[in-house]
C-alpha cells in the first residue's frame, strides 16, 4: 500500500486521519484478497483430483464417481445471461426513451416508482411466481408458438417442458430490467436539450432526433447500464435454480432443461461430503469469480472511456 | 412465618441465578429432523430449564464437519457416516432418534398406482418411457393407463432424501448402481430437478405424466397421491408411519447402529426408510453439556417417542431404544458416566 499523499504534510490531526481512511480502503482489497484465498485453499482437492484443464471442459458432473467438470454450468450462466440481456436491454431503452422523450411527464415518478418495487421483490418470490405462473405459460402457448414459427432455428426445438434455458432468462430479464432501466433513464437525462433540439430544428421527425441525437450520445451509457444488470444476472441464484430444470447438460436449444454456476453451488454445497466435491463446487464458484472479474473490468474500462470521451454520459 | 418467606425467596433467588445462567448445547445439522428437533428443543427446556439447545440446521453434510471441528455439542445426520468420515473423528457415536420414509408421488389419473422394483428402477432408469408400458400394466392389471410419456422429476439438492431414494435403487438394481450409484447427489439417467421437496411437488403437480419422489411427511401433509411399492416379502404396501416403524423392526442392528433399513424384510415393511442420527462424542470434555446432553438423550428416546408421529415422523422400534439404553448408558463425560437424572 502506498503512502496516502495526505500524510507526507499536514498536522498530525490530518496524517491520522489520511492513515485511518486509508486502512479502512485497504480492508476492502483484504476482504476480496482473502475470499479468493480461502477459494483456492478450499478448491485445492478438486484442482488436483481432476486437473484445471480437464476441469474447465470437462461437461461430466457425478459427485458419486467424483468427476466433475464445468463446462455445463459456464454455459448455463453465459446463455441464461445473454437472454436476459437480449430481452432486457430492448425493453428498458424503450421505457426510458418513453420516459425521458416522448411520455407525458406525469406519468415519469409512477413509473419510476413501479421499477423500484420490481427492484425490490426478493428473488425467491420470483422464482415461486415463474415456477407456477410464468412456467406453465411458457410451456403452452409460448414455446408451441416459438416452435412453430422459429423452429427452423437450432434455438427452438424440441419439447415445450417449460423449465430450462428460456424460463431461467425470462425471469432474469424481468430482475435486471428495473437495474438497466433505471441507469438508462438516468444516462437518457444527460442528452444535452440542444443537441435534441438542433435536430428538430433541422427538420428531424422525433424519432430521428432520437436515432441521431440521443442514442449516439447515450451509447456508451446504455452499454455500461447493460453490463450491470448482466453483472447481477450472472449472480443470481435462487429464482433461476427454480426454473431451470437443474439439469448439467449442454442443450442448442433453449427450451431443454439446464443449470448455472450458483444454483450448483446452492443446491449441493450444504449436503456436499468429501473434500473432491466440496472442492469442485468451491472451483465453480473461482469461475464464477472470474468471470464476473472479467466483466466488471470491462465495465470500468467503458465507464472510462465514457468520462474521457467528447460525448461521454455520466452513468 | 418468617422461615417460610426466607425459604420462598431462596428458592425464588436461585431459579432466577438458573435461568439467567442456563447451559447451553449446541449443534448442527440435518434439515429433514429439523421441525421434530426443534420440538424436542423446546419441549426438554420446558422440563429443565437450565438447559438450552441450540441446532442450526444447515445440511447433513455440514453437520458433520461442525462436528468433527469440534465447533459443535453435537451433530446431525441422515445417512451414517463414511468410513472416510468417521476416520477423522473417530469417537463419534451415532444415535438414531426417529425414521423417515420416501414416497413415490405421480400426476396421473391413476387410482391405486402398483410398482415393483423393477419397474421403479426401469422408471427413474429412463428404460420405461410410457405410462401404459407393457412392464407397468403387468403389475396393474384392471388399471386403466393412459398413453402418456413419462416424466421423472427428482431433487437438485444435495439431500438426505435422495440418498435414501438412490440407496434402494441400487439395492434392488445393478445397473442403478453401476449407472448413478448411492448419493445425496448423483448424476441422473433422466429427469429434471426440482429444489427441495417443495420444488419436486410442485414440478410434479403442474406437468402431467410425471413422477417424483419426496418425504412421506410432506406427502402426508399435502395430501399427494403415492404409489404402492412391492416390498421384500411380495407384499404392495402403501406407505405410512406405522410401515416405516416396521422396516426398522426387521433387520438385525448392529452395535454402531450403521444399517441401511431400505428394502427390508418384514410383511409390512415400506421399503425406503431409512434411520436419521444425532453424532455425539462417545466421551464428552465439558461436563455440564455432556451431562445435559445425554440426559436429553435418554428422555428423546422414551419420551420424545411420542411426538414423532404427531410431526409425521416414525417412531424408533422397541429393540432399538431397548438397545440404545445400553449405548447412552456406555457415553461418559471426562471419563466417568453419567448418572440419570432424577
Amino acid at each position: 500500500m502506498a503512502i496516502p499523499v495526505q500524510a507526507r504534510s499536514g498536522n498530525v490531526g490530518d496524517r491520522t486521519w489520511a492513515w485511518v481512511t486509508a486502512i479502512f480502503g485497504g480492508l476492502l482489497l483484504v476482504v476480496a484478497g482473502l475470499i479468493l484465498l480461502e477459494l483456492g485453499r478450499v478448491a485445492a482437492p478438486a484442482w488436483s483430483h481432476i486437473g484445471i484443464v480437464k476441469f474447465l471442459f470437462s461437461s461430466d458432473w457425478d459427485p458419486v464417481q467424483e468427476k466433475f467438470g464445468a463446462l455445463p454450468f459456464i454455459y448455463g450462466t453465459l446463455v441464461t445471461s445473454a437472454v436476459a440481456l437480449a430481452i432486457a436491454l430492448p425493453v428498458s431503452v424503450g421505457l426510458a426513451l418513453f420516459l425521458s422523450e416522448m411520455g407525458p411527464r406525469s406519468l415519469r415518478t409512477p413509473v419510476a416508482y413501479a421499477i423500484e418495487v420490481l427492484a425490490a421483490i426478493p428473488s425467491v418470490i420470483y422464482g415461486l411466481w415463474g415456477l407456477f405462473v410464468m412456467v406453465p405459460w411458457l410451456r403452452s402457448p409460448v414455446e408451441p408458438f416459438l416452435a412453430k414459427t422459429l423452429g427452423f432455428l437450432p434455438f427452438f426445438q424440441g419439447p415445450p417442458i417449460g423449465l430450462g434455458y428460456l424460463a431461467a432468462g425470462v425471469i432474469l430479464a424481468l430482475m435486471i430490467l428495473p437495474t438497466v432501466a433505471s441507469v438508462t433513464i438516468e444516462v437518457l437525462k444527460t442528452v444535452p436539450p440542444a443537441l435534441k433540439e438542433g435536430a428538430l430544428a433541422l427538420g428531424a421527425t422525433r424519432w430521428e432526433s432520437i436515432r441521431i441525437a440521443v442514442l449516439p450520445y447515450a451509447r456508451p451509457g446504455i452499454i455500461g447500464a447493460s453490463l450491470l444488470g448482466l453483472g447481477r444476472a450472472l449472480g443470481e441464484t435462487m429464482a433461476v435454480t427454480m426454473v431451470i430444470g437443474n439439469s448439467p447438460e449442454i442443450h442448442a436449444s433453449l427450451f431443454a432443461p439446464g443449470y448455472t454456476l450458483p444454483a450448483v453451488i446452492a443446491n449441493e454445497f450444504a449436503e456436499a461430503t468429501g473434500d473432491v466435491h466440496v472442492g469442485a463446487l468451491a472451483a465453480l464458484g473461482l469461475v464464477l469469480f472470474g468471470i464476473t472479474l472479467i466483466l466488471n473490468a470491462i465495465a470500468r474500462i467503458l465507464v472510462e472511456a465514457v468520462a474521457r470521451g467528447p460525448r461521454g454520459a455520466r452513468a | 412465618m418468617m422461615k417460610t418467606v426466607l425459604a420462598a425467596l431462596l428458592t425464588l433467588a436461585g431459579a432466577t441465578a438458573l435461568a439467567a445462567d442456563p447451559i447451553l448445547v449446541t449443534g448442527a445439522g440435518a434439515t429433514f429432523p429439523y421441525p421434530l428437533y426443534s420440538k424436542w428443543f423446546s419441549d426438554y427446556n420446558k422440563l429443565h430449564p437450565d438447559i438450552r439447545f441450540n441446532y442450526q440446521s444447515i445440511g447433513s453434510g455440514g453437520g458433520i464437519q461442525q462436528f468433527t471441528n469440534g465447533t459443535v455439542d453435537f451433530g446431525a445426520s441422515d445417512a451414517p457416516m463414511t468410513v472416510e468420515e468417521q476416520a477423522k473423528a473417530a469417537d463419534a457415536v451415532h444415535i438414531p432418534t426417529v425414521l423417515g420414509a420416501v414416497v413415490v408421488t405421480y400426476n396421473a389419473p391413476i387410482q391405486g398406482l402398483r410398482l415393483t422394483p423393477a419397474v421403479l428402477a426401469d422408471v427413474f432408469l429412463g428404460k420405461i418411457t410410457k405410462w401404459n408400458d407393457a412392464k407397468l400394466a403387468a403389475v396393474n392389471p384392471g388399471l386403466s393407463l393412459p398413453d402418456a410419456t413419462i416424466a421423472v422429476v427428482r431433487r437438485s439438492d444435495g439431500s438426505g432424501t435422495t440418498y435414501v431414494f438412490t440407496d434402494y435403487l441400487s439395492k434392488i438394481s445393478p445397473e442403478w448402481k453401476a449407472k448413478a450409484g448411492t448419493g445425496k447427489s448423483v448424476s441422473w439417467p433422466v429427469g429434471l430437478g426440482g429444489k427441495g421437496n417443495e420444488g419436486v411437488t410442485g414440478l410434479v403437480k403442474q406437468t402431467p405424466g410425471s413422477i417424483g419422489y419426496v418425504e412421506l411427511a410432506y406427502a402426508n401433509q399435502n395430501k399427494l397421491p403415492t404409489a404402492l411399492l412391492q416390498n421384500k416379502d411380495g407384499n404392495f404396501v402403501a406407505p405410512s408411519i406405522a410401515a416405516t416403524s416396521a422396516a426398522a423392526a426387521g433387520v438385525s442392528m448392529p452395535a454402531d447402529y450403521k444399517v441401511s433399513v431400505t428394502d427390508a424384510s418384514g410383511k409390512d415393511a415400506w421399503p425406503i426408510a431409512s434411520f436419521t442420527y444425532l453424532l455425539i462424542h462417545q466421551d464428552a470434555k465439558d461436563k455440564a453439556k455432556g451431562e445435559a446432553l445425554v440426559n436429553f438423550l435418554r428422555w428423546a428416546i422414551h419420551d420424545g417417542q411420542a411426538v414423532a408421529a404427531p410431526l409425521e415422523y416414525a417412531p424408533l422400534p422397541a429393540a432399538v431404544v431397548k438397545m440404545l439404553e445400553k449405548t447412552i448408558q456406555g457415553l461418559t463425560v471426562q471419563g466417568k458416566p453419567v448418572a440419570a437424572a432424577k
